[in-house]
């Protein structure tokens, strides 16, 4: 999938993604020479269709997870299928207030592990030293992780 | 007046998106861990019912007790049965930093199942729009047969067994994912109803560039009466492996395994 800016004749770049929540996704892309914008939107078979083949419009935001295409969309996973192997957090482990605790039990069982990975990279990579529910509303929106 | 467009692969700029390179990365990660496998064979029929999973369970249980490093990638996502007959000690795997642990058999099979996934009972379902489900549904599946070849930790084996499901379509999936195509196992029971639908599945891998190591004939000395196997054999000019009758010995698994190794 490619846009091209037929007057410019230069391909249009990926500027931006929103995902509404509501299955669909919308995409902005940028023409280089004369900074015309236009917007996929996708409807949500569409864009499950490009989930469904674990890449990113846009690019990633994050590096892949082990099975991350089956974790986040299996729908009849056991919520205690991936176990941890047994390892713990090293260095500065950034705390879980209260609220983004209960946040976090809300997510199903089976992708919980994932998700809670990729708050916790997040927050160290940025020195953020407790995860709140605004901390992981503004990571679901610079790393644009749907139904996280 | 009609526009001068360039098509798409005239264009050839970076736009952020980069899905080719993301759909690259996909594989390479594929390679990457089937790098460490020596061979991968496919165990495949067109028909249900004929017992690729029992048959795949039998050779890569023979094969482990003979010394090699056995995997079972159990690729019927609809019907998962491996952990069972591999008698897995456990149904849960390991989340390791980038990889996920395959549960080992007492016998030290390395396995990877759906089975040992969704809850007790539960169909495989996905989490997605209800609506026009099978245009994603079968995309959905291949990345899953992706993730099970890449992302678990197979380490270095002699062989990984894939038991298919019924049909080629997920062998086709396969062949598209791994480096080479892999090498086949065709199973059948006796008759010619089998036969009739073993054979389209058995071209279609042809097609694909298997390497035919010849059929297994299951469920022999029963009920079922015919000659798919020596069929099979003669139209695709490769050998009858094994004839496994309904109570098969370890002496039975032992032989087919030999021919295999």
């Amino acid at each position: 999938m490619k846009f091209l800016c037929v007057e410019c004749d230069r391909q249009m770049q990926f500027e931006e993604r929103r995902l509404p929540g509501d299955g669909t996704l919308a995409a902005a892309f940028k023409c280089p020479a004369c900074g015309r914008v236009v917007a996929l939107l996708t409807n949500p078979m569409e864009t499950q269709l490009v989930a469904s083949l674990g890449v990113k419009i846009g690019g990633r935001t994050i590096d892949a997870q082990p099975m991350e295409t089956v974790r986040s969309m299996v729908a009849s996973g056991r919520d205690d299928a991936f176990g941890d192997g047994g390892k713990r957090e090293t260095g500065n482990v950034p705390a879980w207030s209260a609220e983004a605790q209960e946040r976090l039990a809300r997510v199903p069982g089976f992708v919980r592990g994932m998700v809670k990975r990729i708050y916790l990279d997040y927050a160290k990579e940025r020195g953020i030293t407790e995860i709140t529910p605004a901390v992981m509303d503004t990571a679901r929106s610079e790393l644009g992780l749907e139904g996280m | 007046m009609s526009l001068n467009i360039r098509t798409y692969h005239e264009l050839t700029e970076a736009d952020r998106s980069g899905l080719g390179e993301q759909i690259a990365a996909q594989r390479r990660r594929v390679a990457l861990r089937m790098a460490s496998v020596r061979r991968v064979l496919a165990v495949l029929s067109g028909k249900g019912g004929v017992g690729k999973s029992f048959v795949t369970a039998g050779i890569a249980l023979a094969l482990a007790r003979a010394g090699r490093a056995i995997g079972v990638l159990d690729a019927d996502f609809n019907g998962p049965t491996a952990p069972q007959l591999l008698r897995l000690p456990v149904d849960r795997c390991t989340l390791l930093d980038d990889v996920i642990e395959p549960v080992l058999s007492p016998e030290g099979v390395r396995c990877f199942s759906m089975a040992l996934l969704l809850e007790e009972g539960q169909p495989l379902a996905f989490r997605g729009p209800e609506a026009e489900g099978h245009v994603w549904r079968g995309t959905l599946e291949a990345a899953a047969l992706r993730e099970f070849l890449g992302d678990v930790a197979w380490g270095a084996l002699d062989e990984l067994l894939v038991d298919l499901p019924p049909g080629v379509q997920r062998f086709a999936e396969l062949v598209e994912l791994l480096p080479s195509p892999p090498s086949v196992v065709v199973v059948t029971i006796p008759t010619r109803e089998s036969h009739d639908a073993v054979r389209r599945a058995v071209r279609g891998a042809v097609d694909r560039g298997a390497t035919l190591l010849g059929v297994v004939e299951n469920m022999v000395g029963g009920a079922f009466s015919g000659t798919a196997g020596d069929d099979l054999a003669a139209e695709f000019g490769i050998p009858v492996l094994a004839r496994i009758p309904w109570h098969p010995t370890p002496d039975t698994w032992a032989g087919l395994a030999g021919c295999l190794a």
